[in-house]
C-alpha cells in the first residue's frame, strides 16, 4: 500500500511537471496579453484539479496493471519458443509463423485506441460542433479499426523487413485521394484523428511490440526495424475515418433517393 | 452531480473492457499463463478507471472552455501577432516537456552514436538528444501557428496537407536510413493527452468566433500539422548532423 502511495505521489509530481509549461503559457497570456481575470475561476481550478489527479491515476493503474504484463505478453508472443518456425532451417523464418502476433497487434491496437484519453476528448468535441451529427462512438470506433489495420500491417512489416516508406508513402497516396471524394465537413477531424490516437496507452505497449518483434527475428535490428509502427497507427485512422464518412455520405444519400420514391 | 460521476466511472470502464479482455484472453487462453499478481492488478484496474472518469470530467471543466475562451478573447482583440505568438508557444512549449518526446530522443541519440554519425560519448549524446527535442518542440510550434494562420485564412486543409506530405516523400529520399523510423515515429508521439484537448479547442473556437468560418471544416486540423511538421523537421536534422 505504501509502495502505491509512494509512486502515486512521484507521478502526480511529474504529471505536475508536464502540466506546468502549459499552465504558465495560459496564465500569462490571459493576464498580460488579454488582460482579463479568468471567468468562472473556481470552476477552472476545480476542472485541472481534476485533469491532473486523473491522469495521474491513469498513469499509474495502467503501470501497475497492463503495462508489465503487455510487455511480457509481446516479448513471450515474439520468442522463439512460441513461434516454433515450421522449418528446421532457423535463418529461414515465415511470415505465416507470425500470426498470433499479428493478431495480438489488431486487438491490442483497437483495444487501446479505444480508451485513449485524447481521442475521446477529440470524439467528444466533434459530436458537440456536429450537434450530434458525427457520433463520438462511431468514430472512436473508426479510428480503432484504423489502429488495429495499421498495427497488424506494421508488425507484418517488421517481420518481412520490407521498407517503411514503401508503406507509407503508398498510404499518403490513397489518402489524397480519398480526400477528394469524401465530404468536405470531415477531412480536417479525419486528419486530426491520426494524430491523436497514439499517446498515453497505445504507445508504450505498442512499442514493446515492435521492440520484441525485431529482436527476435534474425536479420533484423531492434533499433531500425522496431521503429515505425506508430507510423502505421498515425497514418490509417485517417483513411478509417475517410471511409467511415464516405459510407455514411452514401447511405444518406441512397436513403434521400429512396424517400421521394416511396412518395410516388 | 454524484450521479453524473457515476455514469461517468460505468462509461469509462466501458471504454477500457476491452483492453482487459485482449490481455486476459491473450495471457490465458494462447499463451497458456496464470495471471500474475492478481492485487496488483486490481488496484491498478481501479485507478485506471477511476482516472479517466476524473480526466473526462475534468476536461469539459477547465481544458476545453480555456481554449475556446482564449480564442474568442483573442479573436475579439483583433491582435493577430499576439495570437500567432500564443499558437506558437503553446506548441513549443507543450512539446519540449514532453515525456514521450524524451525518450524517443534519447533512443535516436543512440542509433546516432551507433552508426558512428555521433561520437560515442555522453555529452555528444546528450547534444544531440537535446538538439533534436528542441527542433521537435520547435516544428510544432510552427504547425500550431501555420495551422492557425489557415483558420484565419479559411484555406482548405489539403492544400497545406498535401504538400506536407509531398515534402515527406522528398526528405525520405535524402535522409539517412538510421533516422527515417524515428522521424516517422516522432510524428505521432508530439501530441500529449493534456495538449489534443487544448488545441482542439483553440481551434474549434477561433473558427467559431471568426465570420465566415465553419468549426467543422475550419477548426479541426491543428493536430495534423502538429504531428505531420514534426516528419520534415527531423529528417532535416538527421541530414544536416
Amino acid at each position: 500500500m505504501i509502495n502505491i502511495l509512494h509512486e502515486f505521489l512521484s507521478v502526480l509530481l511529474s504529471t505536475l511537471r508536464d502540466v506546468f509549461p502549459i499552465i504558465f503559457i495560459i496564465v500569462f497570456f490571459q493576464l498580460f496579453i488579454i488582460r482579463r481575470a479568468f471567468s468562472n475561476f473556481k470552476s477552472l481550478m476545480i476542472g485541472m484539479i481534476y485533469v491532473i489527479l486523473g491522469m495521474s491515476f491513469f498513469l499509474v493503474g495502467l503501470d501497475k496493471a497492463l503495462f508489465p504484463l503487455g510487455a511480457v505478453m509481446a516479448e513471450q508472443l515474439t520468442s522463439p519458443e512460441f513461434i516454433q518456425p515450421s522449418t528446421d532451417q532457423s535463418i529461414s523464418i515465415h511470415w505465416q509463423d507470425y500470426m498470433w502476433v499479428y493478431i495480438f497487434g489488431a486487438c491490442i491496437g483497437f483495444a487501446t485506441t479505444l480508451a485513449e484519453p485524447a481521442l475521446i476528448a477529440v470524439a467528444i468535441k466533434a459530436e458537440q460542433i456536429s450537434a450530434g451529427g458525427i457520433k463520438a462512438w462511431y468514430l472512436r470506433l473508426a479510428v480503432s479499426i484504423g489502429v488495429s489495420f495499421g498495427i497488424a500491417l506494421g508488425t507484418y512489416r517488421i517481420v518481412t523487413g520490407i521498407d517503411l516508406y514503401l508503406f507509407i508513402i503508398t498510404g499518403y497516396i490513397v489518402v489524397i485521394i480519398q480526400t477528394f471524394y469524401a465530404p468536405k465537413l470531415i477531412v480536417g477531424l479525419a486528419y486530426d484523428s491520426g494524430g491523436v490516437t497514439t499517446s498515453t496507452v497505445t504507445v508504450p505497449l505498442v512499442t514493446a511490440l515492435g521492440i520484441g518483434l525485431a529482436s527476435n527475428i534474425p536479420g533484423r535490428d531492434p533499433l531500425l526495424d522496431g521503429f515505425g509502427l506508430i507510423a502505421f497507427a498515425s497514418l490509417f485512422p485517417i483513411m478509417a475515418v475517410l471511409a467511415y464518412a464516405q459510407f455514411a455520405d452514401w447511405l444518406t444519400r441512397r436513403s434521400t433517393i429512396n424517400t421521394p420514391d416511396k412518395g410516388n | 452531480m454524484k450521479n453524473k460521476f457515476v455514469q461517468q466511472l460505468l462509461g469509462s470502464f466501458s471504454d477500457l473492457l476491452p483492453i482487459f479482455v485482449v490481455i486476459f484472453v491473450f495471457q490465458v487462453f494462447i499463451l497458456r499463463q496464470p495471471v500474475p499478481n492478481l492485487t496488483d492488478i486490481t488496484i491498478g484496474i481501479i485507478f485506471v478507471v477511476l482516472g479517466l472518469a476524473l480526466f473526462i470530467q475534468g476536461l469539459e471543466k477547465s481544458l476545453f472552455p480555456i481554449g475556446e475562451t482564449m480564442a474568442y478573447a483573442f479573436a475579439k482583440k483583433n491582435s493577430l501577432l499576439w495570437l500567432l505568438i500564443f499558437a506558437f508557444s503553446l506548441g513549443f512549449g507543450t512539446t519540449a516537456a514532453e515525456p514521450a518526446l524524451i525518450a524517443v530522443a534519447d533512443e535516436a541519440a543512440r542509433i546516432a552514436a551507433e552508426g558512428g554519425m555521433i561520437g560515442n560519448t555522453l555529452s555528444e549524446k546528450n547534444n544531440y538528444a537535446l538538439g533534436l527535442r528542441f527542433t521537435v518542440a520547435f516544428s510544432v510550434g510552427f504547425a500550431i501557428l501555420l495551422g492557425v494562420i489557415r483558420i484565419i485564412r479559411g484555406w482548405p486543409l489539403h492544400y497545406l496537407i498535401i504538400p506536407g506530405y509531398i515534402g515527406v516523400v522528398i526528405m525520405t529520399a535524402f535522409a539517412p536510413d538510421t533516422i527515417i523510423g524515428i522521424a516517422y515515429d516522432s510524428g505521432g508521439v508530439t501530441t500529449s493527452t493534456i495538449t489534443v484537448p487544448l488545441v482542439t479547442a483553440l481551434g474549434v473556437g477561433l473558427a467559431s468566433a471568426i465570420s465566415g468560418r465553419n468549426p467543422m471544416t475550419d477548426g479541426f486540423g491543428l493536430i495534423a500539422f502538429a504531428s505531420l511538421t514534426p516528419m520534415i523537421f527531423v529528417m532535416a536534422y538527421g541530414m544536416i548532423l
